[in-house]
């Protein structure tokens, strides 16, 4: 009965905010307080990028196609952040086990974007994340815009291009 | 009725639900090789795991609900997961620094070395807590914690006796953030400590009986006589189980120092053998990094930390755990190297972490147009020292001590051992490679069974290559060549995975594990695979069909057997 209760409280809450929604926006940014790569306290709702789009992924030291995704990205970001100033925070899932490599691996891979640990996964249920790599573009105003989940090889080309689409106002598919 | 619908109006604009959902359901095939029948199978031709997130924020109130159903639990999980309902539900709000949650909720203290709530799908893993949790910041650089809560034991509602409750505060102090004086100094200190406590209506707990003779002279014969006095003896568990721990972090320029001190009370339990000893754990970490350059060492040593909110409660799915001790190994990404995987020893163990990653610059003679990474690792676990006590009214250590150990004391016994190399390097635009070497040395008996001996040990060398072609911006060749050459156990394998992208849509790879060098003839089995993936936005549909080997699957240091099985398998994941 109490969760027959939950359930239907939640259609209605789907609803109101389903008919409401005009924007492409899937939703906001989270507010949750995840760490710096130094360890030092962050809340997400910090995340920013002076109006122009974020690229957010979720990774680990010991997920593949993640630490693929981002070297592939570092060698590009540079120019990325030239032509559109889209900027890249790597949010690492790694937990108590890992969490302190993050910051030598990412030094130690030469990696130019922000970092952010989500030890216990606080961020990571807040945007509903299955499975790293899972890759988030966020808007200028902080609204999750458009994601997708795992990586191939020359997926990094598919978000800058989403990128792209979202400075110049057009519509994604 | 017109305040309520204006209220809920209010409330309910600017809302938004997002959400997630994941389906893995299989079908079971009956195997002659790996000895799969219908009745191995009890019937169960069918499993599916499935769960759905759905989440709501309006500003600073939000409120969830996980929604999960076995249907049968797919192989290799918990019978006791079999059923659907809702294991998860909470509401937060966050009004100024306090933000409150009530239901149920995930934490973690520290680096969980006491308190640490968490779920893993994959594994089948979920101790989340059911009750309240609040989260406040009374001045900038400090943050302070409180729960008190059930735990999550499968489907099994929580009621007075069945487990314990759990109580905790956690306190961060970020010191440059609190003194102005220290605020533009580069060496950056935090400290911090919680306390746990765990309260539990203990059940009947054993008695034991100790007879003793003695002798009286009759007093009209005058003959001795022996008399027996006979004592009965109870275990007196505890109520209530405290612990606590402490912690620093201290950073400066490229270098990183972390550790963390854990004591918990006598806790007579059933994965400790009911030994009253207290319990103790030191975890630390220290870092150098500069770019290009990244240098990790790591050291625990943890005595009788096994903690649990009930005293029973003990085997494989490990369940109702409140804190958690990560393994000191580094997890691999290649599926070889992960047949002899390590879990920590919560009743002692002391552990050790080297590693180093080292870009040779783009465009140096060794480094190549794109520069190349080369990654080093080691780690190793081993006994710590005990000398045993044995109590004279058990006749075993339950109800003593159990035994002593000195601080950080490091005994004989190698539980594991792991060098590994990692090389990578991008040749062209179109090829990369990576190569990897790992050296293990596994101790079955230790890991496996509980059993503290050295007398089953493996020997494996894991050689790996992983070349990727790419021939336009959209399609890719990958292929992994491995190899695990050992003289013990299962003996050798061989492993060849190709696997052909088409970004952002397609993927396709088969795949085959071949344990062709082992000692039973009947047993040099071709584990292939054959896999299919569709991604589109954020669904992601994969269909896999073969053999599944028998092992453990480890996340983050807590594993679970997987039996062998054949058959096919779906998965749809999606976010919205």
């Amino acid at each position: 009965m109490k969760n027959l209760l939950l359930v239907s409280l939640f259609l209605l809450f789907s609803v109101a905010a389903f008919s409401q929604e005009e924007s492409k926006a899937l939703f906001s940014l989270p507010s949750v307080n995840v760490k710096n790569v130094s360890g030092e306290p962050f809340n997400t709702k910090d995340i920013s990028n002076d109006g122009k789009p974020i690229i957010l992924t979720f990774w680990a030291t010991w997920c593949k196609p993640c630490m693929k995704e981002h070297d592939a990205i570092n060698e590009v970001y540079e120019e990325w952040v030239e032509e559109t100033g889209v900027k890249l925070y790597a949010v690492s899932i790694d937990n108590a086990r890992s969490s302190k490599r993050v910051l030598p691996t990412v030094n130690g891979k030469g990696w130019e974007f922000d970092v952010l640990l989500d030890p216990n996964g606080d961020l990571k249920r807040a945007m509903n994340v299955n499975i790293p790599p899972h890759t988030f573009i966020v808007n200028g105003n902080g609204e999750v815009v458009w994601q997708h989940v795992g990586y191939l090889e020359g997926d990094e080309m598919e978000y800058i291009e989403i990128v792209e689409k979202v400075i110049a106002g057009e519509k994604l598919d | 009725m017109i305040s309520v619908a204006s209220w809920s109006q209010n409330f309910l604009e600017g809302g938004r639900v997002n959400g997630n959902v994941q389906m893995d359901a299989q079908y079971y095939s009956e195997d002659d090789k790996l000895g799969i029948t219908d009745s191995t199978l009890n019937f169960r031709k069918f499993g599916m795991n499935a769960f759905g997130n759905v989440n709501y924020t309006n500003g600073d109130f939000s409120a969830g609900l996980r929604f999960e159903s076995y249907l049968n639990p797919m192989l290799g999980f918990d019978d006791r997961f079999e059923g659907v309902g809702i294991p998860y539900w909470f509401a937060k709000y966050k009004v100024g620094t306090l933000e409150m949650t009530a239901g149920h909720f995930y934490e973690q203290f520290g680096s969980g070395l006491i308190l640490r709530g968490w779920e893993e799908w994959t594994l089948g893993y979920d101790n989340n807590f059911y009750g309240f949790n609040a989260h406040f910041s009374p001045v900038k650089g400090v943050m302070l914690k409180g729960l008190v809560g059930n735990q999550r034991y499968f489907w099994e509602p929580y009621e007075a006796g069945n487990r314990g409750i759990v109580r905790g505060i956690d306190g961060d102090f970020y010191l440059n953030d609190m003194f102005g004086s220290m605020a533009e100094s580069k060496t950056k200190i935090s400290i911090g400590g919680s306390f746990v406590s765990k309260y539990e209506k203990t059940q009947n707990s054993p008695t034991y009986t100790v007879d003793s003779s003695y002798s009286v002279l009759d007093t009209i014969s005058g003959e001795p006589i022996e008399m027996i006095n006979q004592k009965t003896y109870q275990l007196v568990y505890p109520n209530n189980v405290g612990s606590w721990a402490a912690r620093a972090n201290i950073a400066n320029g490229g270098f990183n120092f972390y550790v963390e001190y854990a004591e918990k009370g006598n806790d007579p339990n059933e994965s400790n053998n009911y030994i009253y000893k207290k319990g103790q754990a030191i975890y630390s970490t220290l870092s150098y990094s500069q770019k290009g350059l990244g240098i990790f060492l790591s050291t625990k040593w943890i005595d009788n930390m096994g903690f649990k909110s009930k005293l029973s409660e003990s085997g494989n799915p490990s369940m109702l755990d409140i804190n958690y001790l990560p393994a000191i190994s580094k997890e691999h990404p290649y599926s070889l190297a992960t047949v002899y995987p390590y879990a920590t020893k919560p009743n002692g163990e002391f552990g050790f972490q080297g590693q180093i990653i080292y870009t040779i610059p783009k465009k140096s003679t060794l480094g190549g147009k794109y520069g190349t990474t080369i990654t080093l690792n080691y780690s190793s676990a081993q006994s710590i020292q005990k000398d045993t006590i044995i109590s004279p009214i058990t006749g075993t250590m339950t109800g003593s001590d159990g035994y002593e150990t000195n601080f950080f004391s490091i005994g004989d016994i190698l539980f594991y051992q792991d060098v590994n190399l990692l090389i990578e390097k991008k040749f062209s635009t179109k090829v990369k490679a990576k190569i990897a070497y790992y050296n293990q040395t596994y101790n079955k008996n230790v890991v496996e069974e509980d059993i503290f001996d050295e007398h089953h040990i493996v020997y494996a060398n894991i050689g790996v290559v992983d070349l990727t072609y790419k021939f336009d911006r959209r399609n890719s060749l990958r292929m992994e060549l491995q190899g695990l050459w050992t003289k013990e156990d299962k003996g050798d394998w061989a492993a060849l995975l190709l696997e052909y992208n088409v970004s952002p849509k397609w993927f396709f790879s088969v795949q085959d594990e071949f344990n062709y060098g082992n000692p039973v003839g009947d047993d040099q089995i071709h584990y292939y695979n054959v896999s299919f993936g569709y991604n589109q936005k954020s669904n992601r549909i994969s269909l896999r069909y073969g053999r599944q080997r028998e092992g453990l699957l480890c996340v983050g240091g807590v594993c679970r057997y997987v039996p062998a099985s054949t058959g096919l398998t779906l998965t749809i994941t999606s976010s919205f």
